[in-house]
């Protein structure tokens, strides 16, 4: 074609290709954009919510933030709950994924059974759980002291908090890693074993350590991924059973953030700690897409 | 033959209604290079599997050298294979492709526990390892690869690795599954040699399974012919061809196909097509139905009419160079038959549409209904049989 | 023997992880003595449902509360197709300047989270006289860049010849995401559909920050209103209205379990 030919067509088909996407464009510019970069201004400020006068902070907003001891409670609150959860729903959706691909019997059932807490109500649920862990006549302090132990003051008492969020967090987690590692199981090739065995690969162990395991890699960065990142939104169980109690000791990062901007209405404050969010979410992705991605093969 | 090395006896297999395998009977000598080929879904990699022990056969034994093996699973049983899609381990290098087997078989799980590599006993195993890799390495060529992923090797690079894979653990027998079929005709024919060559040098016993039956018969000592679940024939390549006993071993042998020609046996003891008689004086019994086969090398074509020549229509003439294919369908029965021969005998019958083909003495192969080769010998001195 | 076994552990495993439902559905029937009982009785010996649920439904207008959701969550979907689908053929297929401008937009807003702009989101909508509406419950959802990031990657496995052959027949780039990418990208679709039901399904943030009137509430947020309503240890009451407002998801999931399944695991794994 000649070049002013071929011009015009390209400049037809970028027409074309903004008149499609130019909506979509739009919405990101107001919902996204426009968003992040308020978010970012009012963070350095002391902005509320209502009042007229803002002051500019600068660097000192976060400097103040870091300092803060309700949002370094928070930080640390988050943490110890994300190291909770995270590992144990990683660990039990692996073992039960591979539970469930050693047999035939019953595959669909169970795969539906330990699914279905993903699918229920996160607010409704943890509102059952509220009634299972009732210090008095819950079931499970009942079984407890049918079997000779103590009850535990799950959700009462600021030293169980977290533990208790966190068996909350679990439950509802684990299905969702268990059909992720699914998936990743059943791609794996299964004239690889065959092969292993014929290179004298006898045991399950040494099957999964010489096979399985190096073949989930991409899988098994994917589900810490995302159960680390899920882990950190914490907020429909501590909005709905604890708000943040007792004393502090289930305030999470998301927790704070809307209470400091929806119900004080410091919205600057807010935005700063929105920002820490992000960053914080940043950094996760970037350690786990970097350090573990060299070690992950894709094959 | 004195103890076979590979003896697969009385095999039976079936999957849920369907038998896949049905009273198969293989024995190999030491050394020998058997082709396995047939259709594919005729059971031949089961077969193979049964005899790597990565299934277990509903009747019959897998025997190894006279011991019988088939309760041993497949780690335990020395056997090494290939696969057509290589499996190689993704996420190693070849050489750890290639070492796994001899780890795995020579150090203890606590020797391969990460830390165990300090040990100097360890570490002489290891290095054993390494040079038993690096020498099979050097025979496959595929030195310079060793450090490199299977995600970064080409097919046919990948094709040698899981060869070394196999050749570094000098097994008792060699078992292959179609190793050549995913890689590009050029490559195939020049790897095809090259297996030849190590089998030679190894010398150990090789069950080679593929459904290309040029493959079989080019590379093999002995090939046997497998259809629908049974071993129709074990003989020399050469013995397949010219010798096959029944019809469906001589169809699926040789490329072109085979000239397939329904007949019967007339009241003169010639076999006839309709009212033409293609060979007198074959004998047999009156009246029996037939099928006349003949290879398109020996099947001569001519424009003039005789006896013992069947009419056919020139359809067209294929030149393929060194030689050329004529197609033609016989006017009586509509049978489509190829001749092949030179180029310039073709170019001779190009004017001519109407043709009569015939084969040559004694290249005739003669099969009864139920497809049983009858031998020349036989046929004299057949029993007339009741008139159909 | 390492059948049973198998069968055995997952079956436990199972049954720990159901208990909850059990219970739920357990507690819901059981009168007020009985839950403040101290015994594991599965079966209530007095039947309290009727109270129970009576209780779950006039307390907040339950009926009204899942019409929302089930509006609220179907609007967000059609529009996040809507807007998502041509924008991702776009970047698929087609060449136009600022391509890779609006591709890294797109990798932008994967990485910020929702409830981190919600500040500035929250101070428009109440300037624009928003709040309280069902309309402030869908829009900020309408753009999903998870939605446009996961079909691009399933549009760009669709044949270039498709699309080629389309526009030789006539049909302008439009006509084609409609009636040729969309049939073809049906899988994506409808597990993207179903990934995003779940999520706003579950949402509490944004309803919890944006409204504050009961007849306009989505389920977490009208459960939360119910239990601020009802007396602190109702928990037959609670567990009804529980069961009330999980049995629409459950019951849909239950039909649909494998389209479910896969539809939340290609999201992920393709995402």
């Amino acid at each position: 074609m000649p070049t002013s030919a071929k011009t015009r067509a390209a400049a037809l088909e970028s027409w074309a290709a903004w008149r499609l996407a130019g909506p979509t464009a739009l919405l990101m510019l107001l919902l996204l954009v426009v968003p992040t970069l308020a978010v970012l201004a009012l963070s350095f400020t002391d902005a509320e919510l209502g009042a007229s006068d803002i002051t500019f902070l600068g660097l000192d907003a976060y400097t103040d933030l870091l300092t803060d001891r309700t949002f370094r409670g928070a930080l640390r609150n988050t943490a110890i709950y994300v190291a909770l959860v995270a590992p144990a729903s990683i660990l039990l959706g692996l073992g039960l994924a591979l539970l469930i691909e050693a047999g035939t019997a019953g595959r669909a059932l169970f795969r539906s059974a330990y699914f279905l807490p993903v699918v229920s109500l996160i607010v409704a649920m943890a509102s059952v759980w509220q009634y299972l862990m009732h210090p008095s006549f819950g079931p499970i302090n009942i079984a407890l002291r049918a079997f000779g132990f103590a009850g535990v003051n799950w959700l009462g008492s600021s030293d169980n908090v977290l533990a208790a969020l966190a068996v909350i967090g679990v439950w509802q987690a684990l299905g969702f890693n268990m059909v992720l590692f699914l998936a990743g199981l059943t791609a794996i090739d299964r004239t690889l074993y065959a092969a292993a065995e014929m290179d004298g690969v006898r045991s399950a162990w040494d099957r999964f350590r010489v096979v399985t395991w190096p073949l989930l890699g991409p899988t098994t960065l994917f589900v810490t991924t995302i159960s680390v990142i899920n882990a950190v939104k914490v907020f429909e169980t501590v909005a709905t059973l604890t708000q943040g109690g007792p004393a502090k000791a289930s305030e999470t990062l998301l927790w704070v953030i809307y209470q400091e901007g929806f119900v004080y209405l410091h919205v600057g404050t807010a935005s700063a700690m929105a920002v820490v969010f992000i960053a914080l979410l940043l950094v996760l992705l970037l350690i786990q897409t970097r350090v573990l991605d060299r070690k992950v093969h894709y094959g | 033959m004195s103890e076979p090395a590979l003896h697969l006896r009385g095999i039976a297999k079936s999957f849920g209604t369907t038998a896949v395998l049905e009273g198969i009977d293989l024995a190999i000598a030491a050394g020998e290079f058997v082709a396995l080929v047939g259709p594919s879904g005729c059971g031949k990699s089961t077969l193979l599997r049964i005899a790597a022990g990565l299934e277990a056969p509903d009747q019959g034994q897998v025997l190894l050298g006279g011991q019988d093996v088939t309760a041993r699973r497949a780690a335990d049983r020395d056997m090494a294979m290939v696969f057509q899609s290589y499996a190689l381990y993704p996420h190693l290098t070849a050489r750890q492709n290639m070492s796994l087997p001899l780890v795995m078989r020579r150090l203890t799980a606590a020797e391969r526990l990460p830390f165990a590599g300090a040990l100097s006993a360890v570490r002489a195993k290891i290095a054993a390892i390494g040079n038993e890799v690096a020498a099979a390495a050097e025979m496959l060529k595929i030195t310079a690869l060793l450090d490199r992923k299977p995600a970064q090797m080409s097919g046919g690079q990948r094709q040698r690795v899981a060869l070394g894979r196999a050749l570094v653990r000098h097994p008792r027998a060699f078992l292959m599954d179609e190793p050549l079929s995913n890689l590009d005709a050029a490559l195939r024919v020049h790897t095809r040699g090259e297996i030849v060559e190590l089998h030679r040098r190894a010398g150990v016993v090789t069950l080679y399974v593929t459904h290309d039956q040029e493959e079989a018969l080019g590379m093999a000592d002995r090939v046997a012919v497998m259809l629908g679940g049974r071993i129709l024939q074990v003989a020399s390549p050469d013995a397949i061809y010219r010798d096959p006993a029944h019809v469906d071993v001589a169809a699926f042998i040789g490329s072109p196909r085979i000239n397939l020609i329904p007949a019967f046996i007339d009241a003169s003891g010639a076999a006839a097509v309709e009212r033409h008689v293609l060979a007198p004086r074959l004998g047999g019994a009156v009246g029996s139905d037939v099928v006349l086969g003949i290879r398109p090398e020996h099947l001569r074509l001519t424009p003039e009419p005789g006896p013992g020549r069947l009419p056919a229509r020139r359809e067209r003439i294929e030149f393929l160079g060194a030689e050329a294919l004529v197609h033609c369908r016989a006017e009586a029965g509509g049978t489509a038959l190829i001749a092949r021969m030179a180029p310039e005998a073709a170019e001779r019958l190009r004017p001519h549409t109407h043709l009569h083909a015939a084969a040559t003495p004694d290249a005739l192969l003669v099969f009864d209904r139920q497809g049983h080769r009858i031998a020349r010998q036989a046929l004299a001195t057949q029993e007339p049989a009741h008139a159909h | 023997m390492s059948r049973i076994l198998r069968l055995v552990v997952l079956s436990l495993g199972a049954a720990l992880v159901l208990f909850p439902f059990v219970f739920m559905v357990s507690t819901s029937l059981k009168p007020q003595a009985e839950v403040f009982s101290s015994s594991l009785k599965l079966i209530p010996e007095h039947w309290g449902a009727a109270e129970n649920y009576w209780k779950a439904i006039t307390r907040i207008p339950m009926g009204r509360i899942l019409l929302n959701g089930v509006v609220v969550c179907a609007a967000i979907v059609m529009f996040q197709i809507v807007f998502a689908l041509p924008a991702a053929y776009a970047l698929a297929k087609l060449r136009f300047r600022g391509r890779e401008a609006l591709f890294a937009l797109v990798l932008l807003g994967l990485l910020v989270p929702i409830h981190a702009i919600s500040i500035p989101l929250y101070a428009a909508a109440r300037t624009l006289g928003l709040l309280n509406t069902l309309a402030v419950l869908i829009l900020p959802f309408t753009l999903s860049v998870f939605a446009i990031f996961l079909f691009r990657q399933f549009i760009k496995a669709i044949p270039d010849d498709l699309i080629s052959a389309a526009r030789s027949d006539g049909l302008c780039e439009s006509a084609i995401v409609w009636r040729i990418i969309l049939p073809n990208a049906w899988p994506a679709a409808s597990a993207f559909a179903i990934f995003s039901v779940v999520a706003h399904w579950n949402d509490l943030y944004w309803p919890l920050i944006a409204i504050s009137k009961t007849h306009l509430a989505t389920p977490p947020l009208g459960l939360l209103f119910f239990r601020a309503a009802e007396a602190g240890d109702d928990y037959g009451a609670l567990m009804a209205a529980t069961v009330i407002i999980t049995a629409p998801l459950i019951l849909f999931f239950l039909f649909a379990q494998r389209l479910f399944i896969e539809g939340m695991t290609m999201t992920g794994l393709k995402g």
